[in-house]
């Protein structure tokens, strides 16, 4: 596989999009959204931010057009990720004195 | 040579998995610290100056767009444009960086780092609002350092790319860099989030 050329209008749109989502994300964050459910704000916060990584991971870091060794290499260190937050958690959050060490 | 290009680019990629492991801490920390103190953790953000943080998240992905182009004008072997967009990523790094040193002086001044002449008077246990600002001075101060070496890196790739030694055949060193700026990148895009905005809904 020989190396893809981004064109340079996809990095224009991607740029668009993140500044969006930088805009949509100030504004969300002002609004209350906890009748909602607790924590909702943050849920918002957290999924604007996995979306705006993850255009920046396909399509700046190149990653869309890599090969599949390439794809192992990052899922391995987002599951990676999710293992210590997970064990961590699971951990903490299970304490019958909830979180004091 | 395509095997090379990949190999080099992969080795990037292992090497960003262990910064995720790395800033993984960190955000761990974070979450639980924040689960057990909300209410600190909530007015000691709105304690943070909100347009520096976005101002920052703006230069920095501006700086990420110009990485992009630097890279692909050593794609395509235009050795000006690729000079000049490199440049242009260093000097928006810079500026992100003045700003953040913006912030932390406003910090020290307010007695908000923390250590023995912290202070805090407002809402909360003042021990667990200073925990946000170890996490806070922690996190961005490890992100800024990070930075700091991207910035080095840049000034090395504009020495090299100015003799002409990125060509269309031979460019490795600036596609993985740019995966480190990007990568720096990420990582404020959820630092933003999570430092400067957690606490905004319940201003009103």
């Amino acid at each position: 596989m020989s190396e893809h050329i981004v064109q340079k209008k996809v990095y224009f749109v991607i740029f668009g999009l993140l500044i969006v989502f930088t805009i949509l994300t100030y504004y969300a964050a002002q609004v209350n959204l906890d009748n909602i459910f607790r924590g909702a704000n943050t849920v918002v916060a957290l999924t604007i931010a996995v979306i705006k990584a993850t255009l920046v991971v396909l399509y700046f870091m190149h990653v869309r057009y890599s090969t599949r060794l390439t794809w192992v290499i990052v899922a391995a260190a987002i599951f990676w990720l999710g293992i210590l937050f997970v064990y961590t958690m699971s951990d903490y959050a299970t304490r019958p004195n909830g979180l004091t060490p | 040579m395509e095997q090379q290009r990949e190999a080099g680019s992969i080795g990037m990629w292992v090497f960003i998995a262990q910064e995720i492991m790395f800033f993984g801490g960190l955000f761990l920390a974070y979450t639980i610290f924040r689960w057990k103190f909300p209410v600190e953790f909530a007015a000691a953000s709105n304690h943070l100056t909100v347009w520096m943080g976005g101002l920052n998240t703006v230069v920095l992905i501006c700086s990420s767009l110009t990485m992009a182009l630097a890279v692909y004008y050593a794609q395509t072997g235009k050795t000006r444009a690729q000079v000049g967009f490199l440049i242009l990523t260093g000097l928006l790094g810079t500026t992100f960086l003045v700003i953040k040193g913006f912030e932390y002086a406003e910090k020290f001044r307010d007695n908000l780092f923390p250590g023995g002449s912290f202070e805090w008077h407002q809402q909360g246990d003042p021990n667990h609002v200073q925990i946000f600002f170890w996490i806070y001075f922690a996190m961005t101060g490890l992100h800024a350092l990070h930075m700091i070496v991207g910035l080095g890196i840049i000034t090395w790739l504009i020495l090299k790319a100015r003799k002409g030694t990125f060509t269309p055949e031979y460019h490795s060193p600036v596609e993985i860099s740019g995966l480190y700026w990007h990568f720096v990148d990420i990582i404020w895009i959820f630092l933003f989030p999570l430092l400067y905005l957690l606490g905004r809904h319940l201003e009103h």
